[in-house]
This record gives structure tokens, C-alpha cells and sequence, in this order.
């Protein structure tokens, strides 16, 4: 080669940890040939918090309040699926119907919510600004109805060990029923915006493709490996909480590019709505959590007269419960993917370890391979069909 | 008296330039509330409403905040250069109005006044040569500004206006043919019986589009393109210096929407109303449509861009040519 030759070198940018579209504080090393991703690497690890040490310093009610803030933008499903592990452990099968019918309505409202922010979140890093605030007003009803239930917005540590902290307030059916009514016509109206729009098709088809057996190679879950076309979805396979009384479809993708991806989530909360529109129409009468004094405290009017119930919740409040010895992990699907919660009991009151499978965390080792020759616009499509919550990534 | 009066036109000019200018940056800041309060309710937002009436003195509360910003000049950057380039992107917006009509002459105190800055026999050439000057801001801010960001957002930006200036000028040619000159004033006045938009409805086609790439609006906006870029060119300029880039924009958009107006929509010709009221009814609509696309459109990637620029816009733009020629010819 001679002198003059023109020599061309590749570029390392520095995507994040703030930077606006990595999701929170993911961090990427992207070596850049012009715009073409030679190779992403992605780096962990900046929210890290230590929930999962930290669960082994409380009472396993009192840990049911950390899941909420490891998936914050799904923390009902994060509280069943610590709870329903928990049950296992504590070989509960008698959950009252009603909590087992109200726990698949407030998860699939969740599944929806989270759902809003990544179709959101997803079209403000495509350029559709507008679609983003849609999606927010549609999530602020949503929020409405989980305040009402717990009176928290996000973090609600509503399910409680052997059914739900307390029953739905009145006026909650006509807020849901609302919902119900009102939803369908926002999701056509994101779909006339985004669907068939020429520059949005350009921008997802064909991009960040994962073929099936490349996403189970990689332990990928959820949307992205159903836009892959494989079916698999935990509420069908080995249903939980009453699911397997529900009517519902799984939507499969094709090709697994961003595109299928997308349409698979619009799909699913189609779905989640006939789930929650089923569970309120069926919504049995009943109590909403078990009658066992040793794992629920005992209802307030009782205090008064019975010295057995104020023993009982003073056991309860000072203590907690304690699980016999054992190890146990139970999966649900999140609207992540399959989430997953390995809780250990040494027999005392709090857990000896609750180790968490985030779906984000194993969905984002596939970035990597998504972005592999893609552009530098594409990686934050990429990420965003990914739909990572950084706080459930590093925990 | 006598002495002065060679003085007067002078003194006229001066004047209009000020008054132009001032103009011109006061339609920036309302622009700019527009378009918020505009969006906002695209987006079932509320927009700006506290400072005064309906968010009325948002610009001017805008303006302070802007101003008392910290001043930071980044290490790696190639401070005379880095200096120089918002300017480089504002004065030639502000310079490229001049040509631009917005009315007929008029009369104040027995002197003849014009309602334009300088009618040029080449006033169409002017400015988008001008706008091809402001380009040079954005590419040199990108630069020197020494961080990769900006340096992508400068490289995008130079990409987007070699595949957009050619079918910009040429998609103007159609009207240029059938009006017979270069100068926006006679321009309007060719349009007297029929507005070129009815004789030259795909060199309008093509004006608009490559126009929104040409001031970097979305679904164009990829220089900088936020959650791409961060803010791409200009991600590393603060205070006044990033107030002029944010300038220039939107002063690029009044310039551009009054070409559009000028060549295509019979400039400041209209019923009823005073010209320069249609003039700026014209002006405020377009502005309308550039915040509608806003809201509406997603981003349209970069290779995407180059290749709708090359393989579509450009032969369509000579064909809208060639048909014009031929039909013209046609009719003798």
C-alpha cells in the first residue's frame, strides 16, 4: 500500500451511561465505521442497589416491597411473582378465588401499563414524539386504578402472601370498565399513527433480526422471542393463578426484527384487555387472602375480643412468618419476558437468598447480536424493542 | 434639507434592515411559543401558559433563562472555530430574508417604500446559496466542538445537504421557467392570474420535502437527532451561543416557508386583506405544517434519507423539468 493510500480507522463512542435513549443508565461501547456498528459491548451495573442482598435483612412480607423497585415500571407482576414463589414454599394451594381472579386482572392492567411505556418509549427514539404522551395518558388511567387499590402509583407491594393486602375499593369496576371501553380505540389510534406509516416500517423492518434458535441459544424471553415466532409463554405453558381459566391468544411474529416485536406488544395488550375484561366480568365474591393466622394477621375487629388474635399479630408484625427449610424457583410471565424468583428458607423468618431472573438482564445479551452491522440510528431502536428496565438489569 | 436628501435612501435602508431584523427575531421567539403551545395540544399537553396572558411572555422569559446560562467552551474544542460557527449558521439566515417581498410598494410621508430589502435580479440564487453558507455553521460547530456526537451530527448534516440542495434548486426551476426570472418581486407579480402551485404541483411537492430537510426539521431532523446525537451539533454549545443555532432554525423555517409562499403561492397577493397580512397568514400556515409533521412523523434514518434524496426526489425534480420545458414549448 502507498503513503497516499487513504487510511481509514474505526471510531469508539461512548454511548451512556446518560445518554437520553439508553433506558436509564445503560451504558454501550460502540466501535463505529461511519455509522455502522462494528461491535456493541454492552456495560452494566450503574443502577446497581443490592435489592436482592438486601431481601435477606427483611421478614419475606416485608421483602415483597424491594420487587417493586427492581421492575419499576411492573411491579405488580414483580409482587406476584415473589409471592407466588414464597406460597410455594410455604405450600399454600388455597388461595381464595377472588384474589387468584383480581391478581390476573391487575397483572394483565400491568402488563398493559408497562406495554404503554416501551410502545412510548420505542416511538420517542424513532423520532414519533406525539406517540410517547398518548401512550403516558392511557398509563396514567391505568396508575389511577393501582392507586385506588393500593394507594401507591407505582410502588404498590399490593399481593400479599396467601392472596392481597386488602379488597377493591368501591368504584373500582367502573374505572376498569372505563378503561375497557375507552382503550381499544387509543391502540387503533397508535397504530393509524405508527403501523402502516411508511417511515416507521423503514425504520423497524428487517432491523435487529433474531432468529428462534438464536434467541433460545441467547435464554431470550417474552415479546422478543415470540416476535421470533416461537411460542412460549408461561401463562399458557405452566399457567399460574388461575390463567388456565382464561381465553386468550398468544401473538406470534415471523421474522423477529423490531417491526414483529411491535406488533406482537400492541397485540398482547389487546389480549391483556379480554383477560381483564373476562377476570372482572367472572370476579368471584369471597375474601381476598387465606384464612391462616400463623402467615395473615387477623382482622382488625378481632384485636379486641380475642387474645388469640392479638398474639397472632404480634407474632406476625414482630416476626413474620417462618418457612419451612427449602429452596424453590417459580416463573412468571412478565410483560418482560419470564421472571423468575429462586427463594431459599433456612426455616427463620427472612429469606437465606432470593435470587431474581430478570428478563431484561438475559434479553439484553441479544443486543449484541442485534446490533452487529446495523447503524448507529438503529441501536436505539434496538435497545427499545428490547424494552429494558435498567433497575431490574442490575438489581 | 436639500443637502440631506441623498441621505434618505440610505436612511431608509438602515432603517428596514433594523426593522426587519427585529422583526424576524421577534417571529422566531413567537414561532417558537407556537409551536410548543401548537404541540402541546397535538400531544394533550397544555404548553406554556404562565409567563403573562396564554404564556405570551414565554419567549422573553426564554430569552433570560438563555442568556444567564453558564458559558462553557469545551477542552478539546477549536475555540475560533467554535466561536465563530453559530454566527456562521445565524447571519445568513437573517441575511437571506432581504430578498424576500412581502408586500407591494408603499407610501410613507411622499417616499416610495418597498416592502422587501433589495429586489435582486438573482434573488432566488441568493438564497439558497445562503442557505448553503448556513450549512458551513452547523458542519463547523460540529467540528470543533471536539466531541464524537457532534462530529456525527455535522457528518449527517453535510450528507443531508448534498442529497437535498440539488433537487431543492431544481424543483424551484419549473416556477423560475414559467415566471421568466430570478427575482422573488417579479416572481409574485407573475403569479397576478394564477398561482404556481396550480401550474407546478409536483415542483412543490418537491420544494416542500426537500425544504423540511433543508432546515433540519423532523421528520428530517437528523443532525440532531436527540436520541441519537444527544443534540448532535450542537450538544456541546451552551448560553447564547446555543440560542443562536436554535436562531437560526427557526429563522431558516419563516425564510423558507416565505420562499414556498413567494414562488408558489402568489407571495403577498390575496382578496380582502392588506398584502402583508396574507403574506404572513401564508407564512404562519406553513409554519403550521412543519409543526404538524413534527408531531406527527418518526425519524427517518440517515441511508434512508441520502437514498429518497438521490433516487426519487432528484429524477422526479428533472422530470418536472423536462415536462414544464416540453409543455411550454408546446404552447409556444
Amino acid at each position: 500500500m502507498s503513503q497516499n493510500a487513504a487510511r481509514t480507522e474505526t471510531m469508539v463512542l461512548n454511548m451512556g451511561p446518560h445518554h437520553p435513549s439508553t433506558h436509564g443508565v445503560l451504558r454501550l461501547i460502540l466501535e463505529l465505521d461511519g455509522e455502522v456498528v462494528v461491535k456493541a459491548t454492552p456495560d452494566i451495573g450503574y443502577l446497581h442497589t443490592g435489592i436482592e442482598k438486601t431481601a435477606e435483612s427483611l421478614n419475606y412480607t416485608g421483602a415483597i416491597s424491594l420487587w417493586d423497585r427492581v421492575d419499576y415500571l411492573a411491579p405488580l407482576s414483580n409482587n406476584l411473582g415473589f409471592v407466588l414463589a414464597v406460597e410455594k414454599l410455604l405450600d399454600i394451594a388455597n388461595i381464595p378465588p377472588r384474589a387468584q381472579c383480581l391478581r390476573v386482572l391487575l397483572v394483565e392492567l400491568q402488563r398493559i401499563a408497562s406495554h404503554l411505556v416501551w410502545l412510548g418509549t420505542q416511538a420517542i427514539d424513532i423520532g414519533a414524539v406525539s406517540v410517547f404522551l398518548y401512550c403516558f395518558r392511557e398509563r396514567e388511567q391505568i396508575i389511577d386504578i393501582f392507586e385506588m387499590v393500593s394507594g401507591a402509583r407505582m410502588m404498590t407491594s399490593y399481593i400479599r402472601v396467601g392472596g392481597l393486602a386488602q379488597d377493591i375499593p368501591e368504584g373500582f369496576e367502573k374505572k376498569v370498565r372505563d378503561f375497557i371501553r375507552t382503550f381499544p380505540k387509543r391502540i387503533d389510534e397508535y397504530e393509524t399513527l405508527l403501523t402502516q406509516n411508511q417511515i416507521w416500517r423503514d425504520r423497524t423492518v428487517g432491523i435487529g433480526k433474531l432468529s428462534a434458535e438464536e434467541a433460545i441459544d441467547l435464554g431470550v424471553t417474552g415479546p422478543i422471542l415470540r416476535g421470533s415466532g416461537l411460542n412460549w409463554d408461561i401463562r399458557k405453558s405452566h399457567p399460574y393463578s388461575s390463567y388456565e381459566q382464561f381465553e386468550f391468544e398468544v401473538p406470534l411474529g415471523q421474522n423477529g426484527d423490531v417491526y414483529d416485536r411491535y406488533l406482537c406488544r400492541i397485540r398482547e395488550m389487546r389480549e391483556s384487555l379480554k383477560i381483564v375484561e373476562q377476570a372482572l366480568n367472572r370476579l368471584p365474591k369471597g375474601p381476598v387472602i387465606i384464612d391462616d393466622r400463623k402467615i395473615v394477621p387477623p382482622p382488625r375487629e378481632e384485636l379486641a375480643t380475642s387474645m388469640e388474635a392479638v398474639i397472632h399479630h404480634f407474632k406476625i408484625y414482630t416476626e413474620g412468618f417462618k418457612p419451612p427449610v427449602g429452596e424453590v424457583y417459580v416463573s412468571i410471565e412478565g410483560p418482560r419476558g419470564e421472571l423468575g424468583f429462586f427463594v431459599v428458607s433456612d426455616g427463620s423468618a427472612q429469606p437465606y437468598r432470593v435470587r431474581v431472573r430478570p428478563p431484561s438482564f438475559i434479553n439484553l445479551q441479544a443486543l449484541p447480536r442485534m446490533l452487529q452491522g446495523r447503524l448507529l440510528a438503529d441501536v436505539v431502536a434496538c435497545i427499545a424493542s428490547i424494552d429494558i428496565v435498567l433497575g431490574e438489569v442490575d438489581r | 434639507m436639500e443637502l440631506l436628501s441623498p441621505l434618505v435612501p440610505i436612511l431608509i435602508i438602515v432603517i428596514k434592515s433594523g426593522v426587519a431584523i427585529f422583526a424576524l427575531v421577534t417571529a422566531f421567539a413567537y414561532a417558537v411559543w407556537i409551536e410548543r403551545r401548537v404541540m402541546a395540544r397535538m400531544q394533550s399537553r397544555i404548553g406554556p401558559n404562565r409567563a403573562g396572558p396564554f404564556g405570551l411572555l414565554q419567549p422573553l422569559a426564554d430569552a433570560v433563562k438563555v442568556l444567564l446560562k453558564e458559558e462553557i467552551i469545551p477542552q478539546d474544542a477549536k475555540v475560533p472555530i467554535y466561536l465563530l460557527a453559530p454566527a456562521v449558521s445565524l447571519v445568513p439566515a437573517l441575511l437571506s430574508f432581504a430578498v424576500v417581498p412581502i408586500g407591494p410598494e408603499i407610501e410613507i410621508l411622499g417616499q416610495k417604500i418597498t416592502l422587501y430589502l433589495a429586489d435582486l435580479n438573482v434573488g432566488v440564487l441568493y438564497v439558497f446559496a445562503l442557505a448553503s453558507v448556513g450549512v458551513y455553521g452547523i458542519v463547523l460547530a460540529g467540528w470543533s466542538s471536539g466531541s464524537k456526537y457532534s462530529f456525527l451530527g455535522a457528518l449527517r448534516s453535510s450528507a443531508q445537504m448534498l442529497s437535498y440542495e440539488l433537487p431543492l434548486g431544481l424543483s424551484v426551476v419549473g416556477a423560475l421557467m414559467l415566471a421568466g426570472t430570478l427575482s422573488l418581486v417579479q416572481l409574485v407579480e407573475a403569479q397576478k392570474n394564477a398561482w404556481f402551485i396550480l401550474l407546478q404541483p409536483l415542483g412543490f411537492l418537491i420544494f416542500i420535502v426537500s425544504a423540511v430537510a433543508e432546515v433540519n426539521r423532523a421528520p428530517f431532523d437528523l443532525p440532531e437527532a436527540e436520541t441519537e446525537l444527544v443534540a448532535g451539533y450542537h450538544t456541546e454549545y451552551t448560553s447564547i451561543k446555543w440560542a443562536f443555532f436554535y436562531m437560526a432554525e427557526y429563522i431558516n423555517m419563516i425564510v423558507v416557508s416565505s420562499i414556498a409562499v413567494t414562488l408558489f403561492f402568489g407571495g403577498w397577493q390575496g382578496p380582502f386583506f392588506p398584502p402583508a397580512v396574507w403574506y404572513f397568514l401564508k407564512v404562519a400556515a406553513f409554519i403550521f405544517l412543519f409543526i404538524w409533521l413534527r408531531a406527527t412523523l418518526p425519524r427517518l434514518r440517515y441511508d434512508r434519507l441520502m437514498q429518497f434524496g438521490w433516487k426519487i426526489l432528484l429524477p422526479l425534480s428533472l422530470v418536472n423539468i423536462i415536462a414544464t420545458a416540453a409543455i411550454m414549448v408546446w404552447q409556444g
